[in-house]
């Protein structure tokens, strides 16, 4: 373990979050809880991704995933009264099912760059097709919502939305799991070998890599964070819609807040989400304050963010393909006296 | 509902046939900077949209169609060489993903801006070219004119990159990328001028698509990702490969949608774009990859 300091301030600050919450902003509590639980929620969606994205596999697909194991588990529950306990391991298989299905093909036959992101892109607009077509069951593109079991939190159901604390928690505990994934693939062996691959297929197959088995590793476990975070999410917010889940819309959010915050650092997908959460939010409500932005674009005006982000997006990819916190650690590392090549590596891919 | 081989059958084979002609145009400008430029523009059908309410207000504002239609397609043709310029050409020499993603930040950009500037309310231009009717079937006017159209822009485009200096430098550039600048090719002209291409036929499938479509800011999501789909499946600058493949996609959306639910149409249009890329990856129609 190289960050015990972090560890011992972060995590005692983390968790007292919701009693800091409260002494500030007694009025707005269940606001802010909110949206920490959704930076929570969304920053484990995006370390999913980032496990595949930092090998230079990007995917424009993890919208499938999400949509699985938010559907699977919420139809289970509806349908069959099946638990989420059990529907969320379904929903899991599901999910890394479909991944192998298109993820064996891809690597075997080497289908990598532009054609691995339509490919993912037909993927996810596949899933989303078949919600919407569903729509007996799904609710089609109205979306649907999870029974409500009792008062709404419930054990059994895995249901806690009316309580924000407790649900920060578990977004919390999702968040802390979803780092420790990304830090014991950081310390393996598949790392080095996916970083091989990710620069020159032949030459880590010329050193025994099996460069098919390493990626299918990875896009399982890649899908399945994404489904377990698809779920949370339905179970959190209680409603689930083919445009808020799945998609190609949501598929592009992932990839952007991941390149913004940082592919390649252990936070960067935190921070990504950080930051696109709390800018769509700053700009919905200076909107919503704003009069004059009302009378100009009228409805439109809530369009703003979305803009801000495409343009964010093609500057981030032009000017900091790092991403925020890459740049930063980059920075951090230019000021420090040099101390060889591999400690300036460790540094920049481990936090 | 169900699928039986009568009259709407065959009209539903027959309007897909037209609805081909509006994918392979579509397609066709894609193809072209996807061969030539190596890039994938994934906010192509924005770029109609976009198309589409420049038309849609040039004709409100008193132009006659076919002037509005050739402001469209300048407009789109400008607006694909400022995009290549401001947008592509940064990041030319980075990981081809990275190109693939400022284009996506396009569409985000493109979209949000027609939301604020237009609002989300459905548009439509109000011109009715009306239908052919034979037997019990209906063909309307606005699909027929855009089939003739797609195809007489195919055979155009075909003839400028045989017969003109900078149709030939242009295959040559999507040949071989490193050996073309030595030989005396401004490769960066070539690019700027594939893209007003590119642009351009993007404008004239936005003046065909006002006949038939209402405009609003999400339409290329609708679209967009068949013509990603129509251009791998064709074999990547494969203009021929990429009609069949068009005429392929469109049987499936027009006959699976009037056999089961629209959605399903095009969702066996994307599974069926899966399983032949993982059987021929190069695409139906491409060359040795």
């Amino acid at each position: 373990m190289r960050i015990p300091k972090t560890a011992l301030i972060g995590v005692p600050i983390l968790l007292l979050v919701p009693l800091a919450v409260r002494l500030a902003f007694p009025e707005a509590e269940k606001y802010y809880l909110h949206l920490l639980i959704q930076i929570l929620i969304w920053s484990f969606i995006y370390t999913g991704w980032s496990l595949m994205g930092r090998f230079g596999l990007t995917s424009f697909g993890h919208g499938a995933f999400t949509g699985i194991g938010a559907y699977v588990t919420v139809l289970l529950w509806n349908y069959a009264g099946l638990t989420p306990w059990l529907g969320i391991p379904v929903a899991v298989v599901v999910a890394v099912v479909v991944a192998l299905l298109v993820g064996y093909p891809c690597f075997h036959l080497r289908i990598v760059g532009h054609y691995f992101a339509l490919l993912t892109l037909a993927l996810t607009e596949f899933v989303r097709l078949c919600i919407v077509g569903l729509r007996d069951y799904t609710g089609g593109s109205l979306g649907t919502q999870p029974r409500r079991f009792g008062d709404g939190i419930s054990l059994y159901a895995l249901q806690f939305e009316p309580d924000r604390v407790l649900s920060y928690y578990i977004a919390l505990l999702l968040w802390a799991v979803g780092l420790y994934i990304w830090w014991r693939v950081d310390r393996s062996m598949d790392r080095y070998a996916l970083n091989a691959a990710s620069q020159d297929e032949d030459a880590a197959a010329s050193v025994g890599i099996n460069v098919t088995r390493e990626k299918l590793k990875i896009i399982a476990i890649s899908a399945a964070m994404c489904a377990v975070g698809g779920a949370i999410y339905a179970q959190y917010q209680m409603y689930i819609g083919p445009d808020t889940i799945t998609g190609l819309g949501v598929s592009l959010n992932i990839v952007f807040a991941v390149v913004a915050g940082g592919m390649w650092v252990m936070l960067g997908p935190t921070v990504g989400a950080v930051f696109t959460q709390v800018l769509s939010e700053v700009l919905r409500v200076s909107i919503q304050g704003s009069a004059t932005m009302q009378s100009i674009f009228g409805q439109g005006a809530l369009a703003l963010d979305t803009m801000i982000y495409g343009l964010l997006l093609i500057l981030f990819i032009i000017y900091m393909p790092k991403g925020i916190l890459g740049t930063l650690l980059e920075w951090r590392e230019k000021k420090r006296p040099a101390r060889g090549d591999s400690g300036n590596l460790r540094n920049r891919l481990a936090l | 509902m169900d699928c039986q081989l009568d009259i709407f059958f065959l009209e539903a084979v027959l309007n897909g046939l037209l609805l081909a002609g509006l994918f392979a145009l579509l397609a066709l400008g894609l193809n072209l900077i996807f061969g030539v430029i190596d890039v994938v523009w994934i906010c192509y059908a924005e770029l109609v949209m976009v198309g589409m309410y420049g038309i849609y207000f040039a004709h409100k504002e008193g132009a006659p169609f076919l002037l509005a239609a050739v402001i469209g397609i300048v407009l789109i043709a400008l607006a694909g060489m400022a995009l290549h310029y401001f947008v592509i050409r940064p990041v030319l020499d980075s990981a081809p993903i990275n190109q693939l993603l400022v284009t996506g930040g396009m569409l985000f950009v493109l979209q949000a801006a027609a939301t604020m500037a237009f609002g989300i309310e459905f548009k439509n231009i109000g011109i009715r070219l009306g239908s052919y009717n034979v037997f019990d079937m209906s063909f309307s006017y606005a699909r027929i004119v855009t089939f003739a159209v797609a195809i007489g822009a195919m055979v155009l485009l075909w003839a400028f990159l045989q017969r003109t200096y900078i149709g030939i430098a242009i295959r040559a550039i999507a040949q071989d990328r490193q050996i073309m600048p030595l030989m005396g090719v401004d490769q960066r002209r070539v690019y700027i001028v594939t893209s007003a291409i590119g642009g351009g036929l993007a404008g004239l499938a936005a003046a065909l698509m006002v006949l038939q479509f209402d405009i609003y800011p999400q339409i290329g999501l609708q679209f967009g990702p068949l013509i990603f789909m129509i251009c791998v499946l064709g074999g990547l600058g494969n203009m021929i490969g990429g009609f069949i493949a068009a005429l392929i996609i469109a049987q499936f959306i027009a006959v699976g949608g009037s056999c089961f639910a629209t959605e399903w149409g095009y969702a066996i249009a994307f599974l069926f774009f899966m399983v032949v890329i993982f059987i021929r990856p190069q695409g139906l129609f491409g060359g040795k990859s």
